[in-house]
């Protein structure tokens, strides 16, 4: 062992060194600090926990070790008490020992598992004959290691999504266990938000899997927004919050409190504008029993000129309604009714909608919501094709002029309608896509993220095109992890877990804190209401 | 409102980059006729030769061309229009020449071929979303089975010389009737392209299927109209193609195939570029025909034929990831 170390020091362990020692790194996109001075470590063997909310740079952070980010000069990473060079060079975290399960899991459906689990080598190795016999015989073997019931054979298709976690998971520490033989280091797993979309056995098994890999010495870094999670399975945990390292929790000795105080911070929020209650009102736009993806069946009341936010942990289906509403996804079940007006769901095409009143901006801005290399003007008159004719046809400089005094109304800059919508910004494109949709003057309006990518000062035009909408009698109801942003612009807050309602959040409530917090514990909370229902329908 | 002038002021200043780029082609169009005047033969820079050959003896290309701009601007290949034009000549043969059917009769069955191919196309596209490409590559084989089938492989002759007279004898400033009804149908789908909501529907379901769909339009019934419309147009140009020869072969009709791809993508780098357009598609037919007939005047076997197609083709949708890939830069 001493030996090979003398031999080869690149990936040779030192002695009593952390497993990955990360020190002072910081990143920064244009002016903005994603990442502040973080410094963190991990030992050998451990489950270390990065917790944070959306925006507190987890995210960034583990870019910059897979070195998909170059971080700002000053910082410094060792792997097992050897330096390794920053920017970590794309693809070379692998030889060095580290391994990335993203939240895509990065399998091919169509493939079998066992093609999905050899892939890695099949792109490294030149080998001109693949041994298939012995490769099965292999990852049968892993299989059993791990206790895991795998068909190689099976296309990953047709696995449910707990195991296609678990044969990810499982490659990518095969991928550092070769490496492991090789130099003697153990490796290191990052599992980033892997949860979200199992149900609590699967959680289980992925646990058990975990506890398995760092029995064999590798170290994991487990990524999640889910304290609960975090506390079962981790021995530390880094809180990050806006970019800085907020502190390092031995897991064992602390408590749920103190974890959701380090990852909200104790700033004060500056007071935001006053939530109006419409709780006396009946409501004016109603959905019962909405259901469809992650989303069991939901029903919630709405208000004219009420703006409702809709949030949650990834994989809660609060993101659904949304698309559900407007016919853009299929629902399972679900009525709404408008008025006098009482529709299925169901059956709902995104025209229909349009018809009834309804409008959705999606958050993929220029995948789902425009056309980003079609101008302004054609983007926004979409909508309102039929209101722009002449004798002869379209009215182009109707339409035109349409464009400029929309574009005059949401101050988009530079408010050219001839320009293609892909070549302004993030926020003039959202600003010009709301007004597509605001022209209309939708009794409803669907937002799913309306503010991401979008720089604070469009931001806040964003907010007050929102309100405008509101103040004419919209209702509007806006999906969203930005707590913020929902403070800044909701009346009322839903919060969402396991596809359903677990808080409602409204008045003086209705502050990012107090939803952060609510959403960290909306997973204990869902508990609570099944067992509630539970002892409901029993009585 | 009232402040119209600070979103003008992008507009108004001339981009010579942007104006140069949209007439490329017709430029280029205009140096390729330059260059043959100067090596070709005099007999090729004479108005007979543009009003017979160059203008008049491409009609059905030019229809094929806009037959095929429709589904591409939808977002789909329709490579069974070249056999829809020969399965429509041919019927429009045996059904005129060889049965005695009147030809306004033999028109109505060569459209409603042209409907069903178009329906059945899109059924397979859209019900199964099988790739266009695929789907119009099965049809093209099948239908070309059955022209085989229908003439027995043989050429006929006889087609009613009120449908000759009408398409290529009678002329105006010498060039064939044939010439105008093609650029009167370039002048209605330019129409339906640029001004009216059926042509705004097709664009953005081409550009961004899930923005349209989003945006209320039925993704599925304007695709389905375009291939329609695509099959009907080709056997339209079927038609104008057994106006033209008197009769039909059950082959020729296939290489019309890769000369309206050609112009069809030559044609989407000018006038609008990065758009399939009418105008753009009806300068590149004549680009590509002056080509042509400038090479045999000068004695070039005509084997240069292909070879001048597929590198136009192959030029022109590089010319046209230029432009796009610029533009995904943001640069205007």
């Amino acid at each position: 062992m001493s030996s090979s170390a003398q031999t080869d020091s690149k990936g040779a362990p030192q002695a009593g060194a952390p497993a990955l020692l990360a020190e002072h790194i910081s990143k920064t996109f244009g002016g903005e600090r994603a990442l502040d001075d973080v410094t963190f470590s991990v030992a050998p063997g451990e489950v270390h926990g990065l917790l944070g909310q959306n925006g507190s740079g987890k995210s960034t952070l583990i870019k910059v070790l897979s070195g998909f980010h170059h971080p700002d000069p000053g910082g410094h990473l060792k792997i097992y008490g050897n330096n390794v060079h920053l920017p970590v060079s794309v693809g070379s975290f692998r030889s060095l020992g580290l391994s990335f399960v993203h939240q895509h899991l990065g399998l091919v459906p169509n493939l079998t598992v066992l093609e999905n689990l050899v892939v890695g080598d099949l792109a490294t190795k030149q080998s001109a004959f693949l041994n298939w016999p012995e490769l099965r015989r292999k990852a049968l073997e892993t299989f059993a290691r791990f206790d895991l019931d795998l068909d190689p054979q099976k296309p990953v298709a047709e696995l449910p999504q707990v195991e296609r976690a678990l044969l990810a998971i499982v490659r990518a520490f095969e991928d550092i266990r070769a490496e492991h033989e090789e130099h003697g280091v153990p490796g290191i797993l990052f599992l980033d938000e892997p949860t979200p979309f199992l149900p609590k056995e699967g959680v289980e098994q992925l646990f058990t899997l975990v506890r398995g890999i760092v029995r064999e010495g590798a170290s994991v870094i487990f990524v999640s927004h889910d304290v609960d999670e975090v506390m079962e399975i981790t021995t530390r945990a880094t809180v990050l919050r806006d970019g800085r390292v907020a502190g390092t929790l031995v897991t064992e000795e602390a408590t749920k409190d103190e974890f959701i105080s380090m990852i909200i911070g104790r700033k004060v929020e500056p007071y935001q504008a006053v939530p109006q209650d419409f709780s006396a009102k009946a409501a004016d736009i109603s959905i019962e029993n909405l259901s469809g993806g992650a989303l069991t069946p939901t029903s919630l009341g709405l208000h004219k000129g009420e703006v409702v936010g809709l949030t949650g942990l990834i994989g809660s289906g609060f993101d659904e309604i949304p698309y559900l509403l407007f016919g853009a996804r299929q629902a399972a079940s679900g009525q709404i009714t408008i008025g006098e007006d009482v529709v299925d769901v169901t059956t709902t095409k995104p025209k229909d909608a349009i018809d009834r009143g309804l409008a959705l901006l999606p958050a993929d801005r220029l995948g789902a919501a425009g056309v980003g290399e079609l101008t302004i003007t054609d983007n926004m008159t979409l909508p309102v094709l039929p209101d722009l004719r002449a004798w002869f046809g379209l009215d182009r400089p109707g339409m035109r002029n349409r464009a400029q005094k929309l574009g005059t109304e949401y101050d988009v800059r530079p408010n050219a309608p001839v320009m293609k919508l892909a070549s302004l910004s993030g926020g003039n494109q959202q600003k010009v896509l709301l007004a597509k949709w605001l022209q209309t003057k939708p009794a409803l309006l669907l937002l799913d993220e309306p503010t991401q990518g979008v720089d604070v000062g469009a931001r806040q035009q964003v907010f007050g095109a929102i309100a405008q909408a509101s103040e004419q009698g919209s209702a509007v109801i806006c999906a969203s992890t930005d707590y913020e942003q929902l403070s800044q612009i909701c009346d009322r807050v839903f919060i969402f877990a396991r596809g359903q309602i677990v808080q409602e959040l409204r008045g003086a409530d209705v502050t990012k804190d107090r939803i952060a917090e609510q959403t960290l514990l909306s997973l204990s909370l869902s508990g609570a209401t099944t067992a509630a229902d539970a002892t409901g329908a029993n009585a | 409102m009232t402040d119209q002038s600070t979103g003008d002021a992008p507009k108004k200043s001339f981009n010579w980059a942007r104006e140069l780029e949209r007439y490329a082609l017709l430029i280029a169009w205009v140096l390729l006729i330059l260059f043959f005047s100067q090596v070709a033969p005099d007999s090729f820079l004479t108005w007979s030769t543009f009003s017979s050959i160059i203008f008049g003896s491409q009609a059905v290309l030019l229809v094929l061309t806009l037959a095929l701009i429709i589904p591409l601007t939808a977002g789909d290949f329709d490579l069974s229009v070249a056999a829809v034009l020969t399965f429509s000549a041919m019927l429009l043969a045996i059904l005129n020449a060889k049965l005695g059917w009147p030809l306004w009769g033999a028109f109505l069955v060569c459209l409603g071929m042209g409907l069903a191919i178009g329906l059945i196309n899109a059924f397979f596209i859209l019900f199964f979303r099988i790739h266009s490409l695929i789907v119009t590559l099965g049809t093209a084989s099948i239908i070309q089975g059955m022209i085989l089938w229908v003439s027995g492989s043989q050429t006929l002759s006889g087609v009613s010389n009120t449908l000759i007279e009408w398409v290529i004898v009678k002329r105006f400033l010498q060039i064939p009737m044939a010439f105008y009804y093609a650029i009167i149908l370039a002048a209605i789908i330019w129409y339906v392209f640029e001004y009216t909501s059926i042509g705004r529907r097709l664009l953005f379901v081409g550009r961004g299927r899930e923005v349209a769909r989003l945006s209320g339009i039925s993704v599925t019934r304007v695709r389905a109209g375009a291939l329609v419309a695509s099959a009907m147009l080709a056997s339209l140009a079927g038609i104008i193609n057994g106006g033209t020869t008197g009769g039909a072969d059950p082959l020729s009709g296939l290489t019309f195939l890769l000369p309206a791809f050609a112009a069809a993508f030559l044609g989407a780098t000018a006038i609008i570029p990065g758009r399939f357009n009418p105008v753009g598609s009806v300068i590149a037919v004549f680009f590509l025909v002056t080509g042509i007939t400038g090479l045999n005047f000068l004695g070039v076997d005509t084997f240069v034929q292909n070879i001048f197609n597929g590198a136009a083709l192959i030029v022109a949708v590089s010319a046209s990831q230029l432009v796009r890939g610029r533009e995904e830069q943001g640069i205007t």
